[in-house]
């Protein structure tokens, strides 16, 4: 820090007393003289104190009535959002005055009214020196008591049931819940799926698709699962653009997964899994509104901004005889966060 | 048998007869001639750990009213209730209790407001309460171990926010759970399985809000409790710390009696805290989940936050980079077995910045002394100006924590200032490193200058407003000087010095000693010390005014040694 | 902008980003207010209005569109947009655009309503497109009980992503951002689905159909009208301006509490 060119170190630096000691302080003069309050000398301005307080009171009973009407005069069954609103204002208001009433009034009477002369208390060691001699020797006539240092075998063994004891406590977690496996490397896609709309579940037609739109996809018949729709949907839902073909630059190997221009991208982030879906039509990137990260679909949504470490996996899709598109194949990679199996 | 020296206390009341029955069982006496006279000192900033004791018993009563009417069952369901937009919308039951509680339980709404209220100002009360008391050195011998429960507290409170945010199942805890079970995922080796345990299955699965009720519900509010009795229990050991000033000495204790002062106030504050709260609940939203929807993986909003007091962990998930330089931080490792994967971009931020803040939050009662070689007992506190070095490092320490906290919020900086959201996380990025070293410089330069301007007050008097022609024609204007009350209270601090390596037992200077040296110099060597009787005393010799002036600037020039 | 992450620091900045908020929301109001709430005139158009489109074109668009819309490098080709998104972007102020940017901003309406009706009326007479809504699809659906809950899911599903759950707005990438919708028009609301105007996709009609629009603005001016039963919404921006609310309200009432307890009494 600047132009210190110091290094004499002649301070007085003894251990204990570091920083201060042997300079010369000011004495310390003592609490400043008590001085009395308007109430304690004009007794008109101790009345009005008393009556202010009192008045502060009655304020929080009419807070309490405040509630009450609030409470019984609407009923839910036909409240409009209004009346609900209503309802939710009066009852703050009756709470905040039956509370603030009798905190104000008991607070004002504490610093109007009762004595107001600051207390010296003296501060006592924490831990008397006797009381530590005499502890020090009854922890030690104890332990000999017990005679652990002279029976090592028992201390051992029991040393040895105390670590081991624990455990199942810890070992009876184990069924809440299954082993992953390998389900966090597959969706519900695979070849044939037809791709329909959330939430209505409508199959989609190429030619519904035109340039600049955006469609929200789940798999054909997840509506239909009778149990872990929800976990299904988790891993598959699927964002569904479509640009001009040449501003797709498929990598050697995905030149068949789109349709005229239509491509297909898994909407879950590879970075933590928000729900990937904000496609911007005339840029062609995809941002993430939780961590923005952001994906670039004219790059196979390669990530060009934020926290995401790897590209969004894409669906594979063609058209049916129908007109209809279909995934070809489930995704190629694990959808979503990665994690340690990942690979 | 001996026969009892004196006849037995006979109470006259009917009130005095049960304190008697209880007294002579449980000692009640004791209690009273312990407590009821008891000094606190008075002090407005002490008044921050009411706050959050008071909300969080406002939590306790509200949260039982709500597990009254709240299901935290993730069975599907259809909405039947009254609110219109949401009618037949597919849903849990949790939401739709939730729903429930605040559309057709008559004060069900207001009870969650309150309850969501005071929640946020709980954190927000600890929070502050902890920054009290590490500016004013309260966390100083013997309340070392106190300053660690409250750190422990802070983070039961974090846990009780968290797990209470995801309860209703809607959109947006739902993808705040999601982000979650993301990071989960990145724990080398035993994420995946400890995601699975937590959500007994696959994300979402139907077990996560049951196991998280549980948690808010009964084990975090238990351990609070518990460390709060704690944190209350030596509070009353230590008795609380007091300002330095005149009458206040490190011995003894100035303020007022429990009973009746303190008692009545800190009572009556309860409801004081309870009546914001309540007038805050009811006048304004918070966490409108029928806006949100229930939860669902496909949709997710703008804006799509936790609350505030886990912002920061937030933040610096958005703060960090996938790629650096192209080269990506994800990793994936060649092992024999197969390919596995390390995810830093999702684990550094999310344990990083954490780790760092809490191990020097706990660390720091003993960082301290170790630098100063201090191991005395302290019951007066510091003012933050006086010990320059701590408020810097505190400084440093909330600009670090903010710069995360912006960042949580990037998207809604960008809208409301008009500036790209790209921008926001870059500069963002470069303040992560650059904010907490300006925030050290600039607390220490305030605090050193403000503590030159107390030793100017302290030597020159304050400046009284009226202006005095002097017979040979110039004009001053007069300075009046401190009454000694005042003055105490700007010359009684110490001021550190900068300790050199000192030899130890074997005579000689250990590697952690010189380390310890060069930081103490570097904490140190600027200092500011308290006037002394004989500084004012010359101070006052050369009462020509003009001279006063020009001896102010070397006087209070910042001292070298 | 390096001044303006600094001053965020300042005590006052909280402040001053809740009064921006409440400033922008109210503005936001205000501009509700004055927006032209008149339903879709007819959609066919006659020549006259075509020539007098031209004119106008001419002399206010084709600078940036080209002669003929046929697009320059400052802004896109015309042909085939439709009368809807003419009606969209000029009916809104977003055009003509004060200034290149990242995205045209609303600003005070250009044109009156016939002068609007003609520029749609040039422009759909160069190209087939999506055409102004008929004011069928534009009154809330009464018929349905279930539009409200089903234009929501519709809503979350395919605009809360940028547009907030609450519509409150959101921010995009570098600079862009998709507004509030509240207080923007029935009619606007349906063209901008229809058009996708700037970066956002469009939701043609078999993406969305237009009974599926209809139930999209029955929830959207259901929320709008209704408000908020817990009282002030904050901006709607979410747990950001309730944890911003409680450390400045909040705490600050708090704090003058303690201020005014510990103090002494006169």
């Amino acid at each position: 820090m600047g132009d210190h060119s110091h290094g004499s170190p002649n301070t007085s630096g003894t251990v204990a007393t570091a920083g201060q000691g042997d300079e010369e302080k000011f004495q310390n003069p003592g609490l400043p003289p008590h001085r009395p309050r308007l109430a304690d000398t004009n007794p008109r301005a101790e009345k009005r104190a008393e009556r202010q307080v009192a008045s502060l009171f009655i304020v929080s009973i009419i807070g309490t009535i405040v509630f009450f009407i609030g409470y019984f005069s609407i009923h839910l069954d036909d409240a409009s959002i209004a009346e609900l609103r209503l309802q939710n204002i009066l009852l703050g208001l009756g709470t905040a005055f039956a509370m603030l009433g009798i905190g104000v009034g008991i607070v004002h009477w504490a610093k109007t009214l009762m004595p107001d002369h600051e207390i010296t208390e003296e501060r006592h060691e924490i831990r008397p020196e006797e009381d530590r001699v005499i502890a020090e020797k009854m922890v030690g006539d104890i332990i000999e008591e017990t005679g652990i240092k002279r029976r090592p075998l028992i201390r051992n063994t029991l040393l040895g049931a105390m670590v081991l004891a624990p455990l199942p406590a810890i070992a009876v977690f184990r069924d809440l819940g299954p082993l992953p496996g390998d389900t966090l490397r597959h969706t519900m896609w695979e070849a044939g799926t037809r791709l329909v709309r959330d939430p209505s579940g409508t199959a989609i037609k190429a030619a519904d698709v035109t340039v600049g739109s955006a469609f929200h996809v789940i798999p054909n018949g997840l509506k239909d699962l009778p149990e872990h729709k929800l976990e299904e949907k988790a891993k598959a839902v699927v964002l569904l653009m479509r640009l001009n073909p040449e501003d797709l630059n498929p990598s050697p190997g995905r030149e068949d997964w789109a349709v005229d221009g239509i491509v297909a991208y898994s909407k879950i982030c590879t970075h933590v899994g928000c729900p990937v879906a904000l496609y911007e039509q005339q840029t062609h990137h995809l941002l993430c509104p939780c961590h923005q990260s952001t994906f670039d679909v004219t790059q196979e949504c390669k990530v060009i901004f934020g926290p995401a470490g790897h590209a969004l996996p894409q669906l594979p899709i063609a058209v049916d005889d129908e007109g209809y598109l279909i995934a070809t194949s489930d995704f190629k990679e694990p959808v979503g966060p990665s994690y340690w199996e990942r690979g | 048998m001996s026969v009892p020296s004196a006849t037995p206390y006979e109470a006259k009341t009917r009130l005095g007869r049960v304190t008697n029955f209880v007294d002579s069982r449980v000692n009640g006496s004791g209690i009273v001639k312990g407590l009821g006279r008891k000094v606190f000192p008075d002090h407005w900033s002490f008044m921050f750990g009411e706050v959050a004791l008071y909300c969080f018993v406002i939590l306790l009563l509200t949260g039982t009213f709500l597990t009254f009417f709240f299901d935290p069952s993730m069975a599907e369901t259809h909405y039947e209730g009254s609110y219109v937009p949401l009618r037949g919308v597919e849903m849990s039951v949790a939401y739709e209790s939730s729903l429930n509680i605040s559309f057709d339980v008559r004060g069900g709404l207001f009870m969650r407001q309150v309850h969501h209220w005071s929640a946020l100002l709980f954190v927000a009360a600890v929070s502050v309460h902890m920054l009290r008391v590490f500016f004013t050195g309260a966390f100083r011998k013997p309340r070392e171990l106190n300053w660690v429960v409250g750190g422990v507290l802070l983070i039961l409170s974090l846990a009780a926010g968290f797990t209470g945010y995801s309860l209703p199942d809607d959109l947006l805890s739902g993808n705040g759970l999601r982000i979650i079970d993301g990071v989960i995922k990145s724990v080398p080796v035993v994420g995946t399985y400890i995601s699975f345990f937590l959500f007994g299955g696959e994300f979402p699965g139907t077990a996560i809000i049951g196991r998280l009720y549980m948690l808010h519900i009964l084990l975090v509010p238990a351990l609070i409790l518990l460390m709060i009795a704690i944190h209350l229990f030596m509070v009353v050991i230590h008795k609380h710390t007091q300002f330095r000033g005149p009458g206040r000495t490190n011995n003894n204790v100035v303020g007022y009696p429990v009973g009746p002062v303190y008692a009545a106030k800190a009572g009556g504050f309860f409801f004081i805290v309870f009546g914001v709260i309540a007038i805050i609940a009811g006048f304004f939203t918070i966490n409108p989940i029928w806006n949100y929807g229930p939860y669902d993986p496909s949709p997710v909003s703008a804006g799509t936050q936790p609350d505030w007091y886990i912002g920061w962990v937030d933040g610096a998930l958005r703060l960090m980079p996938g790629f650096i330089g192209g080269f990506p931080l994800e990793w994936v490792i060649p092992f024999p077995w197969g390919d596995n994967t390390l995810s830093l971009n999702v684990l550094l931020p999310a344990l990083g910045p954490a780790g760092l803040v809490f191990t020097l939050l706990f660390a720091w009662p003993w960082i301290e002394a170790w630098l100063t070689k201090d191991k005395r007992v302290h019951n007066l506190l510091d003012r933050p100006r006086n010990a320059p070095y701590r408020t810097a490092v505190g400084v440093a320490g909330i600009t670090f924590y903010c710069v995360m906290w912006a960042a949580a919020s990037s998207d809604l900086i960008a809208t409301h200032f008009h500036v790209s959201l790209n921008d926001v996380t870059y500069w963002l990025r470069v303040l992560f490193f650059v904010g907490p070293i300006l925030g050290f410089i600039i607390a220490r330069r305030i605090a050193l200058a403000l503590q030159r301007k107390d030793r100017e007050i302290v030597l020159h008097g304050v400046e009284s407003g009226r202006i005095v022609r002097l017979p040979h024609g110039e004009y001053i204007e007069v300075h009046e000087p401190l009454d000694e009350y005042k003055r105490y209270r700007l010359v009684d601090f110490e001021a550190y010095k900068a300790i050199p390596a000192q030899l130890d037992a074997n005579g000689k200077v250990s590697g952690k000693e010189k380390r310890r040296a060069k930081l103490s110099r570097f904490f140190f060597e600027d200092r500011v010390a308290p006037v002394t009787p004989s500084e004012l005393a010359n101070a006052h010799h050369h009462e020509s005014p003009s001279e006063v002036e020009a001896k102010a600037n070397d006087q209070a020039s910042i001292e070298q040694r | 902008m390096k001044a303006l992450s600094q001053r965020r620091r300042h005590p006052l900045a909280a402040v001053a980003l809740l009064l921006l908020g409440l400033l922008v929301t109210g503005g936001l109001y205000a501009v509700a207010n004055g927006a032209n709430q008149a339903q879709a005139a007819t959609t066919t158009y006659t020549a006259e209005d075509v020539s007098e489109g031209e004119k106008l074109f001419v002399a206010n668009c084709a600078t940036c569109h080209g002669i003929e819309a046929s697009g320059t490098e400052n802004g896109p080709s015309l042909v085939g947009v439709g009368a809807a998104s003419v009606d969209f972007q000029v009916g809104t102020g977003r055009m003509p655009m004060a200034m290149q940017g990242p995205q045209a901003q609303e600003k005070p309406v250009q044109f009156n309503e016939e002068q609007t009706a003609e520029l749609a009326a040039y422009v759909s007479s160069l190209g087939a497109g999506p055409s102004v809504p008929d004011s069928e699809y534009l009154e809330p659906d009464t018929s349905d009980e279930e539009a409200s809950a089903n234009g929501g899911e519709l809503f979350r599903v395919n605009c809360a992503m940028c547009h907030n759950a609450a519509a409150a707005g959101g921010a995009l990438t570098r600079g862009k951002f998709a507004p509030s919708l509240d207080g923007v028009s029935e009619k606007h609301i349906y063209e901008a689905m229809a058009t996708g105007p700037q970066n956002m996709p469009v939701f043609n009609d078999t993406n969305i159909t237009p009974d599926e629009k209809q139930d999209i603005i029955t929830f959207l001016k259901d929320i709008e009208t209704s408000g908020s039963p817990g009282g002030a919404q904050l901006g709607s921006l979410g747990p950001v301006s309730e944890g911003l609310f409680i450390w400045t309200a909040g705490l600050g009432i708090i704090i003058a509490f303690t201020i005014w307890l510990t103090s002494r009494s006169s």
